[in-house]
C-alpha cells in the first residue's frame, strides 16, 4: 500500500530532514529584542553638507571596515556591522556587558593628532579683534539676551591689564572669572575687580567683551574658562566670523577633562599651531599600560619609520615647548619636551580609567575613523526583557498552537487530526527556513509566526470545506477529496500569493524587527503552500488508500 | 459539526446598513484623526520611532508610583511617563529631543532617576533613541510600503481575476486601513515600527479573506449560466457558500491573537491589538464591502463584457 506514495513519502521525508537539519546544525538566531543587545545606526556627521556623495560612499566604507576590526577586537560574538544605503552603517552588538563602552569603542573618531603649543602672546593681539568678530556674529541684542554683554570701561588701556588684571592670581582664578565671565556681573554695579569694572550698557558699544570675558590665563599656552561657560566660549569660536579673525596658522582647542582650581572647575583652551606636524596613521602599534611613577593609566604608542623621522626632528628643534596630543579635537596631554623622542612615545591619560586606556589603545590600533559619526538610531534591550518576551512568546504560542489543535480535530476529526500533523510539518518547516536563511527571530517575527499558524490553518479549511460540498453533493469520498483539492487551488494560490507580495514589500521597505517579521511570514506563506498542498494531500490519500471507496471519510 | 452550512443570510440587501455603519466608523475615526491634530499636534500618537526623541524603559526593585517617578523627572516639566504591566515596577518614559543629542536625553533621565533611586534601584531593560532625519524617513517608508502593496495586488487581482475584482478588494482593503487607523487615532495607540508592520499585515490578511469570497464568485461565473444570474444572487451565494471557511479562520486566528494579547507580554500587546482589530474589520469588509464593491462598480461601469460587445457591435456596423 504504501509504495504507490514512496515518492511523496521521500520528498516529504527529504524536506523535513533537511529543515530538521538546518534547524538543528544553526540553531535560531535570536534577534536584539529577545537576547538583549545594542542596534546603532550611525552616519557621517556632515552639518554642512561639504562632502561630496562619493566622498561620503568612500568614507563610509572605510568607516565600516574600522569598526569591524574595533569590534572584532573588542570581542563581541557574531557582531552584525553593515552599510546601510550609500550614507549609513548599522551595527548590531549583542550579550553586551557595557554597552556605553562599546558604543564608545564604535563611535569614537579616534583622529590623533601631534601639534605644536604656542605661547598666548601669539593670540593677545588678535583678543580685540576676537571679541569684534563675535559682537558683529551675534549682534549687541543677541548678546544681551544670552546674558554675554560683558563690558570693559577703558578700551585703551592694554588688553593685558584688563583680562589679566593680577598675573600673579591665575590659580585663585575665580575672583576674576566672577568679575569678567560671570553672566550675573553685567548686573552687579560694584565687580571686586577694579580693572574689570561693569558699566552701563548704553555707554560704550564698542567695549564688549563677549568672548576674552570668559578667559583667565592658564599654564604655558594656555587660557582657562570655567567650566560652566565652556558651551558659550565654543559658540564663540565656531562661528566662522571667529575663525576668520584668528591669526594665520593658530588654532584654539580645548582639553579633554576638567582641572579643578580653588573648588571651581575650569577647561583649558590651548593655543595650537593649526597644522599638524604629525597624525595617527602615521601609528604602528599602540599599548595600554601604567606609568611607572604615578601608577596612572596611559597608551604607548610607537610610530612607523616616517612618523618617527617627524617626531624625531621636531622635538630635536624645541626642547623646553610643549607638544599637544589632540584626539578628535581635544587635547589629551601636553608634556614638555625634555629631549629628542624617537619612534616612541606615551600619551598620559591622567585620571581616566584603565579601561579608558585599553579603548583608546584599541581604537588607535584600528584606525582612525575618516570622519566623525553621528547616531542617528539607537535600540537596546536588556538581556532580562528579551528572556520575559522570550518566554511569554513561548507560553503564548503553545496555548495558541493547542486551541488550534482542539477547534480542529473537533471540527473535522480525522481530517483535523492530518491537518495538524501537516501544522507540525510546516512548523519545522518555518524553523528550518529561518534557521537556512539565517534570519533572526524577533519578537514581531514571534507573533508573525503565531499569526501564520492561523493563517496556515486557513489553506487546510478551505479544502476541507470544499470535500465537505463535494460530499455533500453525494461524490464518492475519492472523487470529492480529489475535487476539494482541486477546487480549493485556486483560493489558495490567489489569496497566499497576495499575502507574500505584502510581506516582500513590507520586507523591502521595513527596518529592523519589521524585518524579521516580514521574512517570517514569508516563508510561513512558502512553508503552508506546501504543507497544505502536498502534505495534507499525502496524508489524506494515505488515510482513503486503507479504505474501500464506498466507506465514509471522517471530516 | 458544520456550522452555517448552507447558511441563506441576505448579506447583499444588508449593504446599505453596513455603508451606514462603515460611514459612521469613518466618519469618527477622521474626526479623532482632526482632533489629533488640534489636541496633540499631530494625526496619530506617534511614537519615538517617528517623532523622534528617546523611550526608556525602567524597571525598579521596589514599587514605586507614577507621581513619584515624575517627581524625580523634574514634577511638572517630566515627559510622558506610563506604567508598564500591573505591578507599580516598570514604566516607560518618553521624552522629546529638543535640540539635545539623542544620546544625551536617555543618560539625563537616567540620571535623574538614579539620583532619587539610588544607583542600584532600578534598570533600564529597554532604550530606544532614534533621530529626528530616521523619523520622517520611516513615515514616507511605512507610506511607500502601503501604496505599493496597493498598486501590485490591485495589478495581480487585475490580472488573476478580472480588472472590477482589483478595483472593489483595493476599496475594501482601503476601507479596513482608514477604519483602523480611525480606531487607533480615537483610542490613541501608539504608532511605532510594529504597529505599522500590524496595519500592513492587515492589509495582507484582509486581502486575503476577499480573495478567498471573489475566488468563489470567479467560480460561480464561470459555471455554465453564471454570467446570465442575478448578479446579486450570485454574489450573495457566494458569500453564503464561503461562510463556514470565513468563520472558522477567522475564528483560530483569533484564538490564536487572543492567545498572543492574554500571554504575550506587554511590549508585544499594541502589535496584537491592531491584528486583531484588524481580522475582525478585514473579516467584516470583506463580506460587507468587498462584495457589493463589485456589484456597484458593476452597476456603474458594466462588467467589462458589455464595452466588447459594443466595440464588437460598432466594428460591425463600421463594415
Amino acid at each position: 500500500m504504501l509504495k504507490s506514495f514512496r515518492g511523496r513519502i521521500i520528498v516529504i521525508l527529504a524536506v523535513l530532514g533537511l529543515s530538521a537539519g538546518y534547524l538543528w546544525t544553526r540553531g535560531l538566531k535570536l534577534g536584539l529584542d529577545l537576547q538583549g543587545g545594542i542596534h546603532l545606526v550611525l552616519e557621517i556627521d556632515d552639518p554642512d553638507g561639504t562632502l561630496t556623495p562619493e566622498r561620503r560612499e568612500d568614507a563610509i566604507d572605510r568607516a565600516e571596515r574600522i569598526i569591524r576590526t574595533r569590534v572584532d577586537e573588542f570581542g563581541v560574538e557574531e557582531p552584525l556591522i553593515q552599510k546601510s544605503g550609500s550614507d549609513r552603517i548599522i551595527v548590531e552588538l549583542a550579550g553586551l556587558d557595557d554597552e556605553s563602552r562599546a558604543k564608545e569603542i564604535i563611535n569614537q573618531q579616534a583622529y590623533l593628532e601631534w601639534k605644536l603649543v604656542l605661547e598666548t602672546t601669539e593670540v593677545d593681539p588678535a583678543l580685540e579683534r576676537l571679541d569684534r568678530a563675535v559682537v558683529v556674529a551675534i549682534g549687541e541684542e543677541g548678546l544681551r539676551e544670552m546674558g554675554r554683554a560683558t563690558e570693559v570701561a577703558q578700551a585703551a588701556t592694554s588688553i593685558e591689564q584688563l583680562l589679566f588684571s593680577d598675573p600673579e592670581d591665575t590659580l585663585a582664578a575665580g575672583d576674576s572669572a566672577a568679575a569678567a565671565g560671570d553672566p550675573a556681573a553685567a548686573d552687579a554695579p560694584a565687580a571686586e575687580d577694579e580693572a574689570a569694572d561693569t558699566v552701563e550698557p548704553e555707554e560704550e558699544e564698542l567695549n564688549l567683551r563677549p568672548f576674552t570675558g570668559l578667559l583667565n590665563r592658564g599654564e604655558v599656552g594656555t587660557y582657562t574658562v570655567d567650566a560652566a561657560d565652556v558651551e558659550t566660549a565654543s559658540d564663540f569660536m565656531a562661528l566662522p566670523e571667529f575663525q576668520r579673525a584668528l591669526p594665520r596658522n593658530v588654532s584654539l582647542q580645548w582639553g579633554w577633562d576638567s582641572i579643578p582650581i580653588g573648588g571651581r572647575f575650569y577647561r583649558e583652551l590651548y593655543v595650537l599651531e593649526e597644522e599638524a606636524f604629525l597624525t595617527g596613521d602615521q601609528l604602528d602599534d599602540a599599548t595600554a599600560n601604567r606609568d611607572q611613577q604615578f601608577n596612572q593609566p596611559q597608551v604607548l604608542f610607537e610610530l612607523n619609520r616616517r612618523g618617527g623621522r617627524a617626531f624625531q626632528q621636531l622635538t630635536g628643534a624645541h626642547i623646553g615647548d610643549r607638544i599637544a596630543i589632540v584626539l578628535d579635537g581635544e587635547v589629551v596631554s601636553a608634556p614638555f619636551v625634555r629631549d629628542r623622542i624617537g619612534s616612541r612615545g606615551s600619551i598620559d591619560l591622567g585620571t581616566a580609567d584603565m579601561s579608558e586606556a585599553t579603548d583608546l589603545a584599541l581604537v588607535l590600533r584600528a584606525g582612525a575613523l575618516p570622519a566623525p559619526l553621528r547616531i542617528m538610531e539607537e535600540r537596546a534591550v536588556g538581556p532580562s526583557l528579551g528572556q520575559d518576551s522570550v518566554d511569554q512568546g513561548r507560553i503564548a504560542g503553545i496555548v495558541g498552537i493547542v486551541l488550534v489543535i482542539v477547534v480542529m480535530i473537533l471540527y473535522y476529526k480525522v481530517a483535523g487530526m492530518l491537518a495538524i500533523t501537516a501544522l507540525g510539518f510546516y512548523l519545522v518547516l518555518v524553523l528550518g527556513g529561518l534557521a537556512a536563511l539565517n534570519a533572526t527571530l524577533t519578537l514581531p517575527g514571534i507573533a508573525g509566526l503565531i499569526l501564520s499558524i492561523g493563517m496556515a490553518v486557513d489553506a487546510n479549511v478551505l479544502i476541507f470545506e470544499r470535500i465537505r460540498e463535494e460530499l455533500a453533493a453525494r461524490r464518492a469520498p475519492r472523487t470529492a477529496v480529489d475535487e476539494g483539492f482541486g477546487n480549493a487551488l485556486s483560493a489558495i494560490v490567489d489569496a497566499n500569493l497576495t499575502t507574500l507580495i505584502t510581506g516582500l514589500i513590507l520586507f523591502q521597505f521595513g527596518t529592523g524587527p519589521v524585518r524579521g517579521f516580514a521574512v517570517t511570514l514569508c516563508i510561513g506563506i512558502v512553508a503552508s503552500f506546501f504543507s497544505a498542498l502536498y502534505v495534507t494531500r499525502t496524508l489524506f490519500l494515505m488515510y482513503l488508500s486503507g479504505k474501500r471507496g464506498s466507506d465514509p471519510v471522517s471530516i | 459539526m458544520w456550522l452555517f452550512h448552507q447558511a441563506k443570510y441576505q448579506f447583499i440587501s444588508m449593504r446599505r446598513k453596513a455603508y451606514v455603519v462603515s460611514g459612521i466608523l469613518l466618519v469618527f475615526g477622521i474626526g479623532a484623526m482632526v482632533l489629533n491634530i488640534a489636541l496633540i499636534g499631530s494625526w496619530q500618537n506617534y511614537g519615538v520611532d517617528f517623532t523622534s526623541g528617546a523611550l526608556v524603559h525602567i524597571r525598579f526593585e521596589e514599587p514605586t508610583s507614577d507621581d513619584e517617578l515624575r517627581e524625580a523627572l523634574g514634577g511638572v516639566n517630566a515627559p510622558s511617563i506610563t506604567r508598564f504591566g500591573q505591578d507599580n515596577q516598570e514604566f516607560v518614559v518618553r521624552a522629546g529631543l529638543g535640540d539635545v543629542d539623542i544620546d544625551d536625553v536617555a543618560a539625563g533621565i537616567a540620571g535623574q532617576v538614579a539620583a532619587a533611586y539610588g544607583d542600584d534601584g532600578f534598570e533600564v531593560v529597554r532604550r530606544e533613541l532614534v533621530g529626528p532625519k530616521i523619523g520622517l524617513e520611516l513615515e514616507r517608508r511605512a507610506g511607500l510600503a502601503i501604496m505599493f502593496s496597493l498598486v501590485l495586488t490591485l495589478m495581480y487581482i487585475a490580472i488573476r481575476f478580472e480588472l472590477r475584482f482589483g478595483v472593489a478588494s483595493v476599496i475594501a482593503t482601503a476601507h479596513d486601513m482608514l477604519i483602523t487607523l480611525g480606531l487607533l487615532a480615537l483610542f490613541r495607540v501608539e504608532i511605532s515600527l510594529p504597529t505599522v508592520a500590524a496595519i500592513l499585515t492587515i492589509l495582507g490578511y484582509s486581502l486575503n479573506d476577499t480573495i478567498v469570497v471573489f475566488d468563489r464568485i470567479r467560480e460561480n461565473l464561470n459555471r455554465k449560466g453564471g454570467r446570465r444570474e442575478d448578479p446579486y444572487k450570485l454574489v450573495n451565494r457566494s458569500i453564503n457558500e464561503t461562510l463556514p471557511r470565513t468563520v472558522l479562520t477567522s475564528g483560530t486566528t483569533l484564538a490564536v491573537l487572543m492567545s498572543l494579547l492574554v500571554l504575550g507580554g506587554g511590549v508585544i500587546r499594541p502589535f496584537t491589538m491592531v491584528l486583531i482589530l484588524g481580522v475582525l474589520i478585514g473579516t467584516y469588509s470583506s463580506i460587507f464591502i468587498a462584495a457589493p464593491a463589485l456589484l456597484e462598480i458593476q452597476k456603474r461601469y458594466g462588467t467589462g463584457e458589455d464595452k466588447k460587445k459594443q466595440r464588437a457591435a460598432r466594428r460591425a456596423a463600421a463594415v
